[in-house]
């Protein structure tokens, strides 16, 4: 469903960032109080890496997503993209949300179009629009209304609005926590295909050990909030991956162990 | 596709139904002639009607009554015609089969007044006119009801497409920048909820003509819930579309006008709607105290001649005009908003 000639013959600059976290530290202002939510994090992501960053609820692994997409400015310490410093929102890192969040108002098309729009480069660049939607294999569904699609096909859809940018670090919060399990094991492997295509360089968050180990190679777990890199884990498996390979549920445990869950295990 | 709209599926279950009507026909007599029955009784009531008004002789002095007959007995030549060649008449039969108990009822309520106007005056009668006294107006009062139904429509669009236009301006301004809003609230708050009518007198001296104050006036009524539902739907619009533009590479202006104003539509409509209806109570008073014009003063004048006939003509003329309007409106919605699901239909 992934690979499709016709995305094939459309020439992206396959390569991913460099991402550099450098000491960074972030808090929250709540009725008066100071929340710390990120304590001096720095971490340092090769360019193509596949890094996922696991968390307890609510411990900022999302206020660290927003950091890089540079939708938020952390209190203090750096984050830079490929030696650049990062101050604000750029189409070269892009955000798929654990909402799809797409515009109700526009068709599929039109959604997927939004940034090259933004960018006011769409005139021009209308063939990278299908052949986004070729590579989430929804060609047919280009006129339909957000209301219209099932949740993993328009999970679908805001992944093709991010890729047709040509993002060089894709940041993925959640983005298939909502989807029912089946539609969620398709779409794993889907990613997967993706990122190797494409070679750019992807953030996830998750709260899915297993889905962190059958995805991507580097595994960063963080503490309880105010969140610190507590263990930084690679993960050398070939890809395809097998969900039974004993290797990762080796790895599983002493992840579910860091996170304070191995009695359960 | 897991979903569909529901304007889809009612257009699916419309041509069903269509459907099932046309086959029944030609397949089955009896059946044929049941679904065909109100039909005939509503081409029955017609006649009836057309009989009523010319059995017995009129109370008063009405030219139009012969007039009526005839066109009631073409009316109920046409329907028993559409019921019987249904099959053969495509969607106008089909349609007409789904509106002949409203023709059925229509031809019975016309014959009731007819005879309790003309014939009998069960109804006292200069105030409760007969029906052909109605049609007598249409006819020979023709040119003025027209200048009277354009200087209305001519007043009310001005005044409203400026009211919708400054309040949904106001509205995305007000929902969107802190400061403008910081100003124009506390200005909003004061005046707005005033009703518009409460300006007249002020209004009509300090304008330099009645028209111009009569614009401003309904100008007001519609610019008030137009500004307060712009707003809220503004206001309203979830941090995560913001959030996702952003990323993408969107500037402030495309926040506004491809994120923010696209987002608010439904509310804008909604405030659209109200915005008509007070401006409809606006124009008709203001008609009536200073613009010497239009069918607000057209139903002053005709009270004050006591042509109560003129009155009813008037009344129907700006209820088609007002429901039009509505429909106009709801039919812009319809096409702007299609991708919303289970909108009202008007």
């Amino acid at each position: 469903m992934v690979a499709h000639a016709v995305a094939e013959s459309i020439a992206y600059p396959a390569a991913g960032a460099a991402l550099d976290i450098e000491n960074v530290s972030h808090a929250f202002d709540i009725d008066g109080a100071v929340l710390p939510v990120l304590e001096d994090v720095s971490l340092i992501v090769e360019p193509g890496e596949f890094i996922a960053l696991l968390g307890p609820s609510g411990c900022g692994k999302s206020t660290l997503l927003r950091l890089v997409a540079g939708l938020e400015r952390p209190r203090s310490g750096v984050l830079r993209e490929d030696n650049n410093r990062i101050t604000g929102p750029h189409p070269s890192r892009v955000v798929v949300f654990q909402d799809p969040t797409l515009f109700p108002w526009r068709s599929v098309w039109d959604n997927v179009a939004l940034g090259l729009e933004a960018q006011g480069i769409l005139k021009s660049h209308r063939q990278r629009v299908d052949a986004a939607l070729d590579l989430v294999g929804l060609s047919g569904f280009r006129n339909a209304y957000p209301h219209q699609l099932s949740g993993g096909m328009a999970q679908r859809v805001a992944l093709a609005r991010a890729l047709v940018n040509d993002p060089k670090i894709l940041v993925l919060d959640e983005p298939l926590g909502k989807l029912d399990s089946l539609t969620r094991i398709t779409m794993q492997a889907e990613i997967v295909a993706l990122w190797q295509r494409k070679g750019f360089t992807t953030l996830l968050v998750t709260h899915d050990v297993e889905e962190a180990l059958f995805l991507t190679n580097r595994v960063v777990v963080l503490s309880d909030r105010p969140a610190h890199i507590k263990a930084d884990i690679r993960v050398e498996r070939p890809y395809p991956r097998h969900r039974g390979d004993p290797y990762l549920a080796d790895l599983r445990k002493r992840i579910l162990g860091l996170l304070g869950l191995d009695a359960t295990w | 596709m897991s979903t569909y709209s529901a304007s889809e599926a009612v257009a699916l279950a419309q041509t069903a139904e269509e459907g099932a009507a046309l086959a029944g026909q030609p397949l089955s007599l009896p059946i044929s002639f049941l679904s065909g029955g109100t039909g005939v009784f509503a081409s029955l009531a017609w006649v009836g009607f057309a009989l009523s008004c010319l059995w017995w002789t009129d109370l008063g002095d009405w030219s139009r009554t012969h007039e009526l007959a005839f066109a009631a007995f073409f009316v109920a030549g046409a329907v028993l015609l559409a019921t019987l060649g249904g099959s053969w008449l495509g969607r106008f039969g089909a349609s007409l089969q789904r509106r002949a108990p409203w023709l059925l009822v229509l031809g019975l309520f016309l014959t009731l007044w007819e005879v309790a106007t003309a014939k009998f005056a069960w109804l006292p009668l200069p105030f409760f006119p007969p029906p052909q006294s109605i049609i007598e107006v249409y006819t020979d009062d023709l040119p003025k009801l027209l200048d009277s139904v354009f200087a209305s429509v001519k007043l009310q669009l001005g005044g409203y497409v400026i009211g919708a236009a400054v309040g949904f301006l106001t509205g995305v301004s007000i929902g969107w920048s802190r400061s403008v809003g910081y100003w124009v609230h506390p200005v909003l708050r004061f005046i707005g909820p005033l009703p518009a009518t409460a300006w007249l007198p002020i209004a009509f001296f300090a304008f330099p003509s009645s028209w111009s104050a009569s614009t401003f006036l309904i100008a007001l009524a519609t610019g008030f819930p137009v500004t307060v539902l712009t707003w809220s739907g503004v206001a309203s619009v979830s941090n995560a579309y913001y959030d996702v533009a952003r990323t993408l590479g969107a500037k402030p202006s495309f926040l506004v006008l491809k994120v923010a104003i696209p987002a608010a539509l439904p509310h804008v409509f909604v405030g659209l709607f109200m915005g008509l209806g007070s401006s409809f109570a606006v124009l008709v008073v203001a008609e009536m105290i200073g613009v010497k014009a239009g069918l607000g003063w057209y139903l002053q004048w005709a009270q004050g001649w006591a042509a109560y006939a003129n009155m009813y003509a008037a009344l129907i003329v700006m209820s088609l005009l007002c429901s039009g309007a509505i429909t106009l409106l709801f039919k812009a919605r319809d096409h702007l908003l299609v991708w919303q699901k289970g909108v009202v239909k008007w």
